[in-house]
């Protein structure tokens, strides 16, 4: 399922101080809004991936990479097409779950694959990986339950290994 | 970088003080002068510049804001990259103006800053600024350096970021201690910069496919922007220009890239342009545009601009193409390499002769349009700006002359009634419209070409914003003339309260509180004169021209008058006024 209007930005950056500002300034600056943002180590201790959802209904994604590409410390950027990819993120979730509810609850979060990692009196804290938008259909599963704290990690994607390695790791250039 | 200098860099050996290695790397990118002023944090720097011989000269400047733009004056007179220097802290934030002006019209300058030592950084130390972070976004790139020995790499690197590809300013900040580390002094030509791409592959079928719709076009109309100086390829254009018989537009920063006296030319498009750039522009079935951005100030209302024509646009900066306008065909490259490109493939078309057929009752429609609608005024009782521009103009035709302005009224009349005829002779503060751009740009681009006459038109609100750079002037016997268009008003902002806020003036007016402008340039030990009416123009402009020394001129300017045409802001580029001519050519034009 895909939310029109929105992409996935895979920024493959060099691990230099300033870059996280440089790119995020750079959305800021430009106006461009950003969804969620989530930024790790590589293979390589030199390199940073920035996974970037940005919300472009009111520019074009062609721009948003363009202006990345710019950045000198950026070594390409991938638009991650939802069919070629798999997309993940982590959600911790505390939900409300007293005695009459804790089964009900748990077996809810079984069917998305998430687990129990702690367990209060009055609550469970879950943790699922998941699609992002599996993770929202399971908030939203679990919030008639009173939802106490909810956190996301940002989404990461990655090429599917079905993929050809050229395609999939191919700057993306924009030239029209 | 200069073979020789990198080669002499290469062979160097030694161990040295950073800040001795930051004058080397200077060296051997080929660096012979540079402005700024010293203090703590770069103290170390200024230290080495006395006790090290070398081959730079540094200016000393009054104020940062002032290095910054001799730099840029330098920078675009030149074509070389400009450097200028700051301590932290304030030193650095005076930097800001410039930093943005350079970016945004891109100009090529290093700015070198002083950091507090590595170990008090984000202590909130003594003159402590994050100033990389401050100019993140108007900066092409910049350079925090973390080790001694990274100083020179650093260096190189900005050299080359900022003058290839498209431009732009590049700030490197050296902490205190790194200046007094001693290393072993490294020089290469190679740059470890795998996410920069300056260059870009030859797009052939982008060629031919712009070349298939000049072919079908009835139209067509160059639009060229400053890309076309930074890209070398004014000669290119001219030659593309006459071999397709196109008429060709020049933007405000691109003044002087194809000589306005060419009979091809349609002159500036936009806000203050000609009638006839911007009926030419609206009435086009096709824009060649080239090295320009579809600036607001060029477009007008966006929607409304050229309704009619397809787009081909050429750039280095991929990012500019399809940014504010669609692009059908994209070129992006070195205009050096396209420019011709595309004139081959245009003249070797079969159809080519058919084109030129087709074409030509446009042109002469355009050339009509040129011949009879001139930029004009009306003379009154007092002194007209317009006349004294058309007087500089007169006297200096035929001598190599760079005219700077401020920005401002006088700033748009320079720009509608000086004929310039080649690249690099015309600066001014275009994307930024920096107030105060005019002393200090004329002094830097007087340092970086000597020979040349350097008229800097400014406004009496502008030019007390950078007005201590005549000490600077004055200090290294830098010739440029200073001619005030001294209309006793903030004459812009004035106009527009005029025609659009209901005459109200609010804090606009200059009277009563302006210096007398030849008694200050006095005390400055420069050149003073004043002119109050026509028949005194002539004469205080042969006396400047002779002088060959730093000079000021108070021409006493009629404070009512405005500047036309005027495109309101946010009308189509073809809804001109014309109060003094009754909009009589609105209807006759279009
Ligand atoms: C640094 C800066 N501050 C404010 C402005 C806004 N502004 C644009 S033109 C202008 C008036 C310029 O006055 P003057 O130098 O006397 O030139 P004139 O328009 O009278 O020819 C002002 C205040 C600006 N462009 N730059
Ligand atoms: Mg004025």
């Amino acid at each position: 399922m895909a939310t029109p209007g929105h992409h996935t930005l895979s920024v493959l950056v060099e691990n230099r101080p300033g870059v996280l500002s440089r790119v995020s300034g750079l959305f800021s600056r430009r106006g461009f809004n950003i969804d969620s943002l989530a930024v790790g180590p590589t293979e390589r201790p030199d390199r940073s991936v920035i996974t970037i959802r940005v919300d472009c209904t009111r520019h074009s994604v062609e721009q948003v990479v363009k202006q990345l590409d710019k950045l000198i410390d950026v070594i390409h950027v991938i638009k991650v097409h939802p069919d070629m990819a798999i997309e993940r993120e982590l959600l911790l979730i505390k939900v409300k779950a007293d005695a009459n509810h804790r089964l009900e609850i748990m077996r809810v979060s079984e069917v998305f694959n998430a687990r129990v990692v702690d367990a209060g009196a009055d609550s469970l804290l879950l943790e699922c990986v998941e699609h992002p938008d599996r993770l929202a259909a399971l908030e939203q599963l679990l919030s008639p339950y009173t939802i106490v704290e909810a956190v996301r990690t940002g989404r990461v994607a990655m090429t599917r290994a079905s993929v050809a390695h050229d395609e999939s790791r191919a700057p993306l250039r924009i030239l029209g | 970088m200069s073979d020789t200098a990198l080669t002499k860099a290469r062979q160097r050996k030694e161990r040295m003080l950073g800040s001795e290695a930051i004058i080397r790397a200077l060296e051997a990118e080929g660096v012979e002068i540079c402005w700024g002023i010293p203090g703590g944090a770069i103290l170390p720097l200024y230290d080495a510049f006395m006790a090290i011989d070398h081959s730079i000269e540094h200016v000393l400047v009054r104020h940062e804001q002032g290095a910054g733009h001799m730099a840029q004056g330098y920078a675009r007179a030149t074509g070389k990259v400009g450097v200028c220097i700051a301590t932290s802290g304030p030193g650095a934030t005076n930097l800001v103006t410039p930093i943005a002006d350079a970016f945004l019209d891109s100009t090529p300058i290093v700015a070198i800053t002083g950091q507090v030592p590595t170990h008090l950084i984000g202590t909130d130390a003594f003159q402590e600024a994050d100033i990389t972070g401050i100019v993140m976004p108007i900066v092409k790139h910049s350079f925090l350096v973390q080790r001694a020995e990274d100083i020179p790499k650093a260096i190189h690197e900005a050299f080359h970021i900022a003058s290839t590809g498209r431009p732009g300013p590049v700030l490197v900040d050296i902490p205190k201690d790194l200046q007094l580390t001693e290393i072993d002094f490294a020089y290469t030509d190679e740059v470890d910069l795998i996410g920069y791409n300056s260059t870009f592959p030859e797009q052939l079928e982008g060629i031919e496919a712009a070349a298939e719709l000049i072919a079908r076009s009835r139209k067509p109309v160059l639009y060229v922007g400053g890309g076309i100086i930074n890209g070398e390829a004014c000669d290119d254009l001219i030659l593309l220009a006459e071999a397709l018989q196109i008429p060709v537009t020049t933007t405000l920063l691109a003044k002087g890239a194809f000589p306005d006296s060419h009979p091809l030319s349609v002159q500036m498009p936009g806000m203050h342009g000609s009638k006839y750039a911007n009926w030419t522009i609206h009435r086009s079935d096709l824009l060649i545009t080239v090295g320009a951005r579809f600036d607001d100030r060029v477009t007008g209302k966006l929607d409304a601009f050229a309704p009619g024509a397809k787009i081909i646009h050429f750039d280095i900066d991929p990012a500019e193409v399809s940014k504010n306008r669609h692009a059908d065909v994209a070129l992006v490259g070195e205009l050096r390499t396209t420019l011709p490109a595309l004139r081959n493939a245009v003249t070797a078309r079969a159809d080519n002769a058919a084109r030129a057929e087709h074409q030509s009752e446009w042109l002469r429609d355009v050339q009509g349009w040129r011949r009879d609608n001139p930029f004009r005024y009306k003379k009154g009782a007092k002194l007209k700006p317009e006349y004294v521009i058309e007087a500089f103009d007169k006297a200096l035709k035929g001598k190599d002359t760079i005219w700077v302005t401020g920005v401002g009224q006088h700033q748009m009349w320079a720009a509608q009634y000086l004929s310039i005829d080649g690249p690099r002779r015309w600066l001014t503060s275009g994307g930024l419209g920096t107030m105060g751009f005019g002393v200090p740009a004329a002094i830097g681009a007087q340092q970086g070409c000597p020979d040349a006459y350097v008229v800097n038109f400014d406004g009496d609100g502008c030019f007390q914003m950078t007005m201590q750079e005549l000490a600077t002037a004055r200090c290294y016997d830098v010739p440029a003339i200073h001619a005030v268009m001294n209309n006793g008003w903030l004459g812009m902002v004035r106009q527009w309260q005029e025609l659009f806020h209901g005459e109200r003036y609010s804090e606009t007016n200059l009277f009563g509180t302006i210096p007398d402008f030849v008694l200050l340039a006095e005390a400055y030990g420069c050149l003073a004169l004043r002119a109050e009416t026509e028949d005194e123009v002539d004469a205080v402009i042969a006396e400047a021209i002779a002088a060959r020394r730093p000079t000021v001129i108070d021409f006493r300017v009629d404070e009512e008058e405005k500047v036309y045409p005027m495109v309101p802001a946010g009308a189509a580029s073809h809804e001109m006024i014309d109060e003094v001519w009754e909009n009589e050519w609105v209807e006759e034009g279009v």
